[in-house]
Order: C-alpha cells, then structure tokens, then sequence
C-alpha cells in the first residue's frame, strides 16, 4: 500500500467519524436531556417576552436614570461573546494555524446564535417594539429618515451586516461539508435535506480554487468588521457625555474585553463538545493549550483596560469622574466591579501552568468564571455609571426585576436550541481543511524520506 | 473551459484514483498530453492542483472590491441625501457631518464586499446546480475512500472515446467509467 493510499485511508476515516457523528449522534440520551433543558427556557423565553409585550417595559427594574438595565448589558455581553468565534475562525485562519480547523465550526456557530441573542435585546428593550423597523431607512408617509449622526443608528447597520456577514462566512465554510454529508447519508430524507444545502457542490479544483479566494477574501473583511462592531457599540456608551463612559479607551477596551468572554465560551463549548462528541483525539490537549493562552493574552489585556479606566478618571481631575471611580469600588453596585476583577483576573493565573490549560475540566471552570466575571463587567459599565451621574436630583437606584432574569435565562434557551440541534445535525469539524491538513504533512514527510 | 451540455453522450471519462497524490500526477500527465477540457474532483482541496489545471481566476477578488466600493458610495450616498431630505439641526453643527457617517459607510462597504465574493463565487461556478451527470455515476462518491476523480470531458479536441480510455488506464487508476448523459434512464 503506497503512502498517499495510507493519506487517503486516514481522511477517510476521520472524515467518515466526524460526518458520521452528524448522521448518528453517538450519545442520543445525553443529548436528548440536554434539548429539553434548552427546549424548557425556550418555553421561558417566549413566556417572558409575552409578558414583557402584554405589560410593557414597566415589568422590568429600569427606569430614569438606569433606563439601560440587563437589556443592554446582556446585548454587549452576547455580542461580545460572539466576536470570539469570528476572530478565532478568520484570524487564525489568514495566519494559516493549523489547528484553527478542528475549533472553527461550532465557534462560528456560537457566533451566529450570540449574534441573535444580541439582536434581540435592543427590540424587546424598546417601549413600543413592533416600531424597530422605523431604525431602518425607507421612504415613509412621515417623510422623515433615521438620524444617522446617533450611535443607535450606526447599531442597527453595524450589528445587522455582523449577522449577515457571520451568517454567509459560516455556511461557505460548511458548504464543501454539506457535501461529503450528502454522499455519506443512506437515509432519503437525509440525502434530499443535504443535497439541497450543498447546492450540488461536487469538488471539482475550479470550484475549490474559487471558493478559496472568496473564502479568504471573507475571512479577511470579517476580522476589520469584528473592530468595527466593537468599535461601534463602544461609542454608544463613549460618545455619551455620562461620567465613566465618555472616554477614548472604550473601543480597544471593549474589544479586548469581547473576545476574552468570546475565548472563554469557546473554552468551554470545547472542554463540553470533546468527549460528547468522541473527538478527544482530533481535539487535542494542543487545542486546549492554545485556548488557553489565547483566552490569558485577551484577559491581560482587559486587565490593562481596567487599570487605564481608572487612571484616566484619577488624571482628569474631574469630579465626576472620580466619584464614578468611587461608586464603582464602593456604591451600591460594588459587587459587579469586584467580582468583575475577582472573576476575570483571578483564576485566570493558572492559564500560565501548561498542565492547567490541558487539563479540560481546569479549562472548564476558569472559562466559567471569565463568563460570568465579563457579564458582570457590562452590568457594572452601565449601572455605576448610570445610577449617579452630575445632579444629586437626579440620582436613582436600580435592580433587576423577576422578569428581566427570566428574559436571560429564557434568552439561553435562544442560544442553547439552535446550538443543539447544530451541534446533532451538522459536521461540527471542518472535514476539509483537516484533510487537506493531513494531506500537506504526509506530503511533506514523503518529500523528506 | 465549458463542460458538454448534459445531453451530450457520452459526456465524459471519469478516473477514480485512490490518493491525492496520484491524482495531482495524473492530472499533470494529462495536460501534458494535451488535454484541455479537464477537471480533478475531491473531497479537500488539493494545493498544487489549480497549478497543474492551469486554472487562474482573479475575477472574484475584482468583484469583492467592486462591492466594497460600490457599498461605501451607496452607504455614504445614502446618509447624505437623508440629512439634505430632511436635515436635523443638533446646535448648529454641519449637516453633512462627514466622521459621523464613515461608520455606516463602512459597514455597508463591508456588506456589498462579502455578498459580492461570496455571489461571485457560486455564480462563476455555476452554482447551486442540484444535479449533473457525475452524481449519476455511483463511483463519484465525495465520501469514499476512494474519491479523487480525474475527469476528461468529451468535449475536448482530443477526446476520443477508445484512445482516451486507454490513455486514463495507463495511469493505474482504480477505475475508468464512461459518464452518460444526464437525460439517460437510470
């Protein structure tokens, strides 16, 4: 047996267990608890939002001065968590990392579902949300246009193309899968659902070489929008002239922060889908590391972002600045500011030992704390700065209502539902760049014998 | 390079070969020889096949930065002849307030980009095309072991149904099938 046959054999059968794990899940029970679980805060989810729309935003904690309550907070936490499965795709990617193609499918996945979490929050957040389409411009019997001078107006387009653009990048990046999908399935229904989404794809080198420019060419847009998008939803709060928001080091500061929430998700998205799915093997203790140093890089950097937070305010001499510092180490709200620090940049130390980054359920736990330290970190941005802010007369208290935890745990549901059901159906391996991977060492090595 | 039309017959010579490898040698040999209506078939793709095909496309990269640009025009366009159908007047500032309309502008630039690559793309390769005569084919297989095809349409110059066959032969493939028209029954 020659060794491209051995190459060949090889392909084939991790390709054969990768897409095989789509066509019959290898542990249906586990996965069926897990559904209904996701399916139950669906239910919540819907029961909320009726609530919610039969009531009005009166149900929910906010009110002036903190009219931006877990809504908006959870919105910058999900969009943030979902520039991490851009980033890691595309970016790795053009710097031709190897193991980025066993990671990138179900972190843009993820990506997809955050980014509908996300959009959904501003809508439900509005006093009369069956009028959200009045953000977008068509011409109206008003006779009026959107104000395109306000960040809320840059919000819609911005997080729109995100969704958009997250939604085209993963689906031809799935297409060549859907495939091999399409050929390996032997049930009808199977083949007939497959071949329609592979639109016939037959992997022919012209059809390759174009998909590859295209591919790259996304790849290399959707990192400048990832900046941008940050970038955007930053000024919301930076071009405000509220103390503790209206400062320049919001954009790269929420931008580090959001692919640190990001990498921590997919850390444990990783740690979870590697034994559910029997892919410790292809998974390997070298993902984990690299997760792990890409999720300790981002963290320090975040905890560089604090420091110049408060320096800034401590250098303006500004009054109102420094009170805001104050309120955030010690006001009513000083619990989201300390176990912001405590959960981001705590555990987060053990990512410098090798042995802890490899270890998936090490991984695990410390992603968890970075999750909750940075959903934290977006509560505390908005309240601390909002409860306070120059007229003792227009101070105020804020805490969320029964209703706004229901809508998030019902919002998990949102992500959990469509993940799931990715995560049964749908090769959550890019089978082709990992062939493709094999293919290059063995010819490598064939060339050096 | 055009492929016959579907009802042509035969429409082409299909080779199976077992490996990358093998296939990227014979897609070479059969170049050499001087075919020119050829394509290779497989599951990933192959680096140094578009080489060995002589394959050079640059139109997609022209046509994302055609969407680029056509999208920055049209998202600055946009937020100009709003702000003139209906100004807003925020203390006196300009109307056409230039730094805050580049982050629309942007997007939208980065919006008409990606669809432009990506609409290009599955134009050029005529996709979606649900069905062609490979799939009729049981061989062609995306996942099987054996799934590196080299294919010689029989509309090339010196397509030749006997002289062909033996020429795809020579090479050791695991197979050589003749690929009817798509009209044929089944």
């Amino acid at each position: 047996m020659s060794t491209d046959q051995q190459t060949a054999g090889r392909i084939h059968a991790i390709t054969h267990r990768v897409t095989g794990a789509a066509l019959r899940y290898p542990h249906p029970r586990a996965w069926d608890v897990c559904f209904a679980g996701a399916m139950a805060l669906l239910v919540l989810f819907f029961v909320s939002v009726a609530w919610l729309f039969y009531k009005g935003v009166g149900v929910w904690g906010n009110n002036i001065p903190v009219n931006w309550s877990l809504a908006i907070s959870n919105y910058i936490w999900f969009l943030g968590v979902g520039h991490a499965g851009t980033l890691i795709s595309a970016l790795l990617l053009l710097v031709n990392q190897g193991r980025r193609n066993e990671l990138n499918r179900f972190a843009e996945t993820m990506t997809l579902f955050s980014v509908v979490c996300a959009g959904l929050y501003p809508v439900l957040h509005l006093g009369r949300p069956w009028l959200f389409y009045w953000m977008a411009p068509y011409p109206n019997s008003m006779g009026i246009w959107p104000q395109f001078k306000s960040p809320l107006a840059w919000d819609f387009f911005a997080v729109l193309t995100y969704l958009l653009v997250s939604v085209v990048f993963w689906y031809i990046g799935l297409l060549p899968d859907l495939g091999i999908m399409r050929d390996r399935a032997k049930k009808r229904w199977q083949q007939v659902l497959y071949g329609i989404f592979a639109l016939g794809w037959r992997g022919s080198a012209r059809h390759w070489a174009r998909w590859e420019t295209a591919y790259r060419l996304s790849a290399a847009i959707a990192v400048a929008l990832v900046v941008s998008v940050t970038a955007e939803y930053s000024l919301i709060f930076a071009a405000g002239p509220v103390p503790g928001w209206n400062s320049t080091i919001y954009p790269p500061y929420f931008l580090m922060g959001a692919v640190f929430s990001g990498f921590a998700v997919v850390s444990m998205i990783t740690a979870v889908l590697r034994p559910s799915l029997d892919i410790s093997d292809l998974v390997t203790d070298r993902h984990l590391d690299l997760l792990g140093k890409l999720t300790l890089a981002c963290g320090l950097m975040t905890a560089y972002g604090y420091v110049a937070e408060a320096f800034t305010a401590l250098y303006s001499a500004d009054k109102f600045e420094i009170q805001t510092l104050a309120d955030r180490v010690s006001g009513s709200h000083s619990f989201s500011y300390w176990g912001a620090i405590v959960c981001n940049f705590v555990p987060l130390q053990l990512l410098w030992f090798r042995a802890v980054r490899t270890s998936p359920l090490a991984l695990f736990a410390i992603g968890l704390s970075v999750t909750v330290g940075m959903w934290l970190e977006r509560y505390m941005l908005l309240a601390t700065s909002l409860y306070r802010d120059y007229l003792i007369s227009s101070w105020g208290g804020y805490a969320p209502s029964l209703w706004e935890w229901l809508l998030f745990a019902g919002m998990l549901g949102v992500f959990f539902v469509p993940f799931l059901l990715f995560v049964r159906f749908l090769p959550m391996m890019s089978t082709f760049e990992v062939a493709r991977r094999i293919y290059n060492e063995d010819d490598r090595e064939a060339h050096h014998a | 390079m055009r492929e016959p039309a579907p009802s042509d017959r035969p429409f082409a010579l299909l080779a199976v070969f077992s490996g990358p490898a093998a296939l990227l040698a014979a897609t070479r040999q059969v170049r050499e020889e001087g075919y020119t209506s050829v394509d290779a078939l497989s599951p990933f793709p192959i680096d140094g096949m578009t080489e060995a095909l002589g394959f050079r496309d640059g139109r997609i990269a022209w046509w994302t930065l055609f969407g680029g640009v056509f999208g920055a025009v049209a998202g600055f366009a946009m937020q100009v002849y709003t702000v003139w159908d209906y100004p807003i007047d925020i203390g006196g500032r300009p109307v056409v307030a230039v730094p805050a309309f580049l982050l629309i502008t942007f997007e939208v630039s980065v919006l008409c980009a990606v669809f432009a690559a990506v609409l290009a793309m599955l134009i050029y390769n005529r996709l979606p095309r649900l069905h062609h005569p490979l799939f009729g084919r049981p061989e062609f297989d995306l996942s099987a072991v054996n799934s590196f095809f080299l294919v010689i349409f029989a509309n090339d110059p010196k397509f030749d149904l006997e002289a062909s066959r033996q020429f795809l032969s020579a090479m050791t493939p695991v197979s050589v099938e003749v690929v009817g028209s798509a009209e044929e029954a089944e």
